[in-house]
């Protein structure tokens, strides 16, 4: 209990003196996860919607890999991107290994897979109600596309925030393709992580109180911002 | 350019071995309505979706005077669950005319002009969805014809409106017709085929069993399972 209260109180400490260290961990923490957002959002939500409208051959295979890569183990993932990194590797030439960039890849290659999902089990739902409407109205594949996208806005944003919250909370996979070097590629996770491994643990549950708060900052803007539960809004 | 003539040819629809309709031969000709009449699960709906193109044929065939592509731009259909965007009543009536590419300003007159025949001049920033059953079935015909097709295809428009929802639909379908647009239309209800064909069609077991100008299809059936049809009877 009182390693809690430490924790609290070492939170708020490092909150209200803005603690340097931990406004440039945090801001790169903000800056790598929501840059891995975007890009894998640019990827997915196309990528569940077409999924969800377009009737092709080993669709169902596609999508129950889609479901299964949900589940991957950050761990191997950040390992995988190593290899394919790491100097020796296919990619090394490009000298990302140890970079916010090998992290947002590492994200990115996290949260498509979920984002992606969510994003076909919405718009499934949303081309039931709406196929026959739109083959009638001789809408082209891309209007389809973009009515669906449009109109499940709401239902995306949920996957979005899913695709926020496992990727700002992720540590395995950033941890070994970041390395978490100080000032470079240290983000809140892996220095929890190193903090817990230090044995300080006041202040890395003060990190993690931080990581929470932001994280929850985060989901109620995207929410201020999108207008949700707002009476006569969509 | 004039869609019409439709001409279906031996046209079947079957599936997973069952024949939901034909085999039917049809000429649907220019101008006035069609009332398509039957039981339930006689083939009404599926002939509709097979005329619009929404249904693929197994066989036969379904050709308008021009080329597909150009005959579904300009035909359109009502369903009998009015689907509505998760869109306010204005964009669902922007929604067609932004497909076709009509410029906004254009669209914009006539979002006002639609919206104030239907009397939703009022709700024009209303999510559709939460309009009532007969408002919403308003604003899909409204939706259908903002694009000034030529033939509208209507599946039961009625059901489950009360008498001034119905009457409100009926009005805006026979300014249609007066316009010019080609009606074709099922329903359950006998007065309202009775106020607006011009001709009908009997559907049984997936076959047109009669097809007859108004006076004669409703004053003089031929077949015998119309004539026990139109008294009330239970047929199927």
């Amino acid at each position: 209990m009182n390693t809690i209260t430490e924790g609290l109180l070492s939170a708020a400490k490092l909150v209200v003196t803005l603690d340097p260290d931990l406004v440039e961990i945090s801001l790169r923490s903000l800056r790598v996860t929501l840059t891995a957002l975007v890009v894998a959002s640019i990827i997915a939500i196309p990528l569940g919607t077409v999924l969800a409208i377009q009737r092709f051959r080993y669709r169902r295979t596609v999508i129950a890999l889609l479901n299964a890569f949900m589940g991957l183990p950050p761990v191997v993932v950040g390992l995988v991107i190593y290899v394919l990194l790491s100097r020796a590797g296919p990619l090394g030439v490009l000298g990302l290994l140890f970079t916010p960039t090998a992290m947002v890849i590492a994200q990115v290659v996290i949260i498509t897979p979920l984002i992606a999902s969510v994003t076909h089990q919405a718009m499934r739902d949303l081309w039931a109600d709406y196929h026959d409407l739109l083959i009638s109205l001789n809408a082209t594949k891309r209007q389809r596309i973009m009515t669906l996208i449009y109109d499940g806005r709401r239902t995306l944003l949920t996957a979005v925030l899913a695709g926020f919250g496992r990727a700002i909370g992720e540590v395995g996979a950033i941890m070994i393709v970041g390395g978490n070097i100080e000032h470079a590629t240290r983000v809140l996770t892996t220095a929890i992580a190193l903090e817990t491994g230090k044995g300080d643990f006041a202040l890395a549950l003060g990190l993690g109180f931080v990581l929470i708060g932001m994280a929850i900052a985060v989901n109620l803007a995207i929410h201020a911002l999108s207008g949700t539960e707002r009476e006569g809004r969509w | 350019m004039n869609i019409l003539p439709l001409r279906l040819t031996a046209a079947e629809v079957r599936r997973r071995g069952k024949r939901l309709l034909g085999p039917v031969d049809l000429t649907l000709g220019t101008g006035g309505v069609t009332v398509i009449v039957g039981p339930n699960g006689s083939g009404k709906t599926t002939l509709l979706r097979v005329m619009h193109g929404v249904e693929r044929l197994s066989s036969g065939s379904a050709n308008w005077a021009v080329p597909d592509r150009d005959a579904q731009a300009r035909q359109a259909f009502v369903f009998q669950s009015p689907i509505m965007l998760r869109r306010s009543v204005a964009a669902n009536l922007r929604y067609p005319l932004a497909l076709h590419g009509v410029a906004r300003a254009d669209q914009d007159v006539a979002v006002t002009e639609w919206a104030a025949k239907i009397g939703l001049s009022d709700a024009l920033t209303t999510p559709a969805p939460r309009l009532s059953g007969g408002e919403r079935q308003k604003l899909a015909l409204a939706r259908a014809l903002i694009g000034k097709p030529q033939v509208l295809f209507l599946d039961e428009p009625c059901a489950s409106l009360d008498g001034a929802a119905t009457l409100a639909i009926e009005g805006l379908l026979r300014d249609a017709r007066d316009a010019g647009v080609r009606i074709v239309m099922a329903t359950h209800d006998m007065g309202q085929a009775r106020r607006l064909a011009d001709d009908a069609l009997f559907v049984l077991g997936g076959t047109i069993a009669e097809a007859a100008s108004r006076d004669r299809f409703f004053d003089r059936p031929q077949h015998p399972a119309l004539a026990s049809f139109l008294n009330g009877d239970i047929v199927t």
